[in-house]
């Protein structure tokens, strides 16, 4: 059972394409999309009906903080999102905004926990920069491996059986066993606006069966996906941001 | 499933337990097979498999749990001749590691006839190295190097064994999250491990240093220290000279050894390559004073290194891949013939570009005498002068333009009738990173019988760049 997961895809289609393209050459078996599907980018409406289909194929979908903006403006957000949230939302459809309206926060299957971003409150999109919030992530669930989104930057938490937790910055392509004596919290990077100061966009797959996590980057046209910011009158930030990966 | 209820005869995932081997101090040890095998299973590729089953009772010490999780990730990793095949492992309910049985003596076993001969010492030690170049070139650091951790196959081949506390580039370092402070065996732990640096490949060059100590004089140079706190005294406390426990050590492998067990990484063999490659020259070992060295550093040395370990920083990991990049066995496959001489300029300029971007480089510049038929061409030529030596000078003057250290040179004169089959076959002994070779102008004629570079570029185990010089007909069209 090979486990295809995507995080913040924020309205890019250039890098969600290469991520869905790669996956389509890895014998994917199942689709898991952990939240933020819109905001920052120009296409939030391909993002959106893309993991549609998917959703109707089978594939796991969660909300997001930026999807949940699109219904109730969220005041807590920077200044940048909020701009690019009012821009979003009136892209939308109402179809698409019912579909966002019925996203569960967590999903659950075979001792696997997803949620966009913690285990311990996911409806407050508190952030796990590091081993204290991922100890309290850890600690929230029974599950044997957690998958988060929201951070944009791929990390890889593990606690051992004496309760010690630790983080590992996960290399591209080089599959991690994941142990069956520890418990693991998998921050999958962004599929499109990677903050890691990397900007190929970043998608991971698990392998249930051999138990092993690998994290992918996958070079797409940022150009492209830059231009179309600044063609929407989006803030320029936002397209600078993407060809520094921050 | 607790260690102690394995029963003769019993099935585990598919594995029949056949016969108990001497329990380990952390794991038992099974012979098994696969209870679905047919027979003549050794005719189709199977070989003889051990489970090993770690001791894993109420309160044990946590390093077992951890050490045998780690095993686990970085065996199955691991392939090639010098670690044993990984076949499965088990859950958490049943741990286990199924493994290839390796047919063969442990080197701890040696022990017992020390000290042994240095030619002896130097072909193990040799075997040993490739062996660690072989894991550091798949990102892992061994890091509990020791004679009971080393396997000699019936051909000779060194196996490593135990990566219980071994790290891997690319996956968590689950021993450094879980334990503080130093982690290894008192005799064999490198003064940077006992700091808590567990990424440097050369932590395992000095465990090999402690083993050819061990080997060439019957004693080991730190004693046997139990506590973390002895083992601190490496950090400015230099082993006795091996000559000074036996005088029949000769120089160069002194030098070796003593090289290895340098306190500072930066002052040992750049890499496990490089330590095989004077192991199996022993005439090209550059000697320094450690060679001449009768006793150890006196006490002011020692106490001013005492006073700067006292302040030694822990130092962090640096990758094993980064190392060994910076740390490559170039090979110069020189043409000393008169028509090629612009070529010989143009190939020390193609050396020595690499040499100036890589610090820790050696080179290694070969040259093939061409004999008609093997053995049976004059010693001497018609004026009696012996052409092999004279090729050596000549391959000399002609690195004297290289402009490095000498200890980082070496020069090989090899007679064959096959040029570019014995710079082949000596760039897969020597572990050869990249070969540089100067490629003649396009005749047909050649291109009918082959050049020797391109049996070179088509067969080398490793990267090879061909050096032409510009063609003058295009130099005039340009001017």
């Amino acid at each position: 059972m090979r486990i295809a997961l995507f995080a913040d895809i924020h309205g890019n289609r250039e890098a969600l394409t290469a991520c869905l393209d790669h996956a389509g050459r890895s014998r994917i078996d199942r689709h898991v999309f952990l939240g933020d599907y819109i905001g920052y980018g120009a296409d939030p409406v391909f993002a959106v009906e893309t993991v549609m289909a998917y959703v109707e194929g089978g594939a796991v979908a969660l909300l997001g903080n930026h999807d949940a903006a699109a219904l109730e403006p969220d005041p807590g957000m920077s200044d940048l999102a909020f701009a690019a949230m009012e821009w979003t939302r009136n892209k939308l459809s109402s179809a698409h905004l019912a579909f966002i309206k019925g996203l569960p926060l967590s999903g659950e299957e075979s001792g696997r926990l997803y949620v966009h971003a913690n285990a311990y409150a996911p409806g407050a999109w508190e952030y796990v920069t590091g081993p204290h919030a991922a100890s309290k992530c850890l600690m929230a669930t029974r599950a044997q491996e957690t998958f988060c989104g929201h951070t944009h930057v791929p990390m890889l938490f593990h606690m051992s059986v004496t309760g010690k937790v630790a983080s590992f910055e996960p290399a591209d392509r080089v599959d991690i066993p994941l142990t069956a004596r520890r418990r693991w919290l998998a921050v999958i990077g962004s599929v499109g606006q990677p903050r890691d100061h990397n900007p190929a966009a970043c998608y991971a797959i698990l392998d249930a069966t051999r138990s092993t996590l690998t994290y992918i980057r996958v070079p797409y046209d940022v150009d492209a996906a830059a231009r179309k910011i600044r063609d929407a009158g989006l803030p320029l930030a936002l397209s600078y941001r993407l060809a520094q990966g921050y | 499933m607790a260690a102690h209820d394995l029963k003769e005869g019993q099935a585990i995932d598919g594995f029949r337990l056949d016969s108990a081997l001497d329990p380990g101090g952390m794991a038992n040890f099974w012979r098994v097979s696969r209870t679905n095998a047919a027979a003549g299973g050794a005719e189709r590729g199977e070989f003889p498999m051990v489970m090993k089953v770690p001791l894993l009772r109420r309160g044990e010490d946590p390093i077992t749990i951890v050490g045998f999780e780690v095993e686990q990730m970085i065996l199955a990793r691991l392939s090639g001749r010098h670690v044993p095949r990984f076949v499965a492992a088990g859950d958490f309910e049943r741990p286990y590691i199924v493994m290839e049985f390796v047919c063969g003596r442990s080197l701890k076993g040696l022990l017992e006839k020390t000290p042994l001969p240095p030619d002896e010492v130097a072909t193990l030690g040799a075997k040993i190295a490739f062996a660690l170049h072989d894991i550091h070139r798949q990102h892992v650091t061994h890091l509990d190097l020791k004679p009971s951790n080393v396997i000699l196959r019936d051909d000779g081949e060194a196996v490593l064994i135990d990566f219980g506390l071994s790290r891997h580039d690319q996956l968590p370092d689950l021993i450094a999250e879980e334990f503080e402070g130093a982690v290894g065996t008192g005799p064999y732990i490198a003064p940077e491990q006992v700091l808590g640096d567990r990424g440097d490949p050369r932590s395992d060059i000095f465990s090999l240093g402690v083993i050819l100590y061990f080997l060439a004089t019957g004693e080991r140079p730190f004693g046997e220290p139990q506590r973390e706190a002895e083992w601190r005294r490496r950090l400015w406390r230099d082993p006795q000279p091996p000559r000074w426990w036996n005088t029949k050590v000769p120089p160069w492998l002194q030098e070796i050894i003593l090289r290895c067990l340098e306190i500072d990484p930066d002052g040992r063999y750049a890499s496990a390559a490089q330590l095989a490659f004077d192991l199996q020259h022993p005439t090209e070992v550059l000697l320094t004073r450690r060679a001449e060295r009768r006793t150890r550093d006196g006490l002011g040395t020692v106490a001013m290194r005492w006073f700067r370990a006292r302040k030694a920083p822990l130092r962090r990991c640096k990758s094993v891949a980064r190392q060994l990049s910076r740390a490559p066995i170039i090979m110069a496959a020189v043409d000393l013939s008169a028509e090629a001489e612009p070529l010989a300029d143009a190939l020390a300029t193609a050396v020595g570009r690499l040499l100036a971007t890589e610090p820790d480089a050696r080179v290694t510049c070969v040259n093939v005498l061409k004999m008609a038929r093997l053995a049976l061409d004059p010693l001497e030529d018609a004026e009696g002068r012996n052409p092999h030596l004279q090729r050596l000078i000549e391959l000399k003057h002609w690195a004297r333009r290289l402009t490095v250290a000498g200890d980082r040179t070496t020069y090989h004169v090899f007679e064959s009738t096959d040029p570019a089959g014995a710079i082949i076959e000596y760039a897969r002994n020597i572990q050869v990173d990249h070969i540089v070779i100067g490629a003649r102008g396009s005749s047909t004629l050649r291109r009918y019988l082959g050049s020797v570079s391109a049996q070179v570029v088509a067969e080398a185990p490793c990267t090879v760049t061909v050096v032409r010089v510009p063609h003058q007909g295009h130099r005039s069209e340009a001017a």
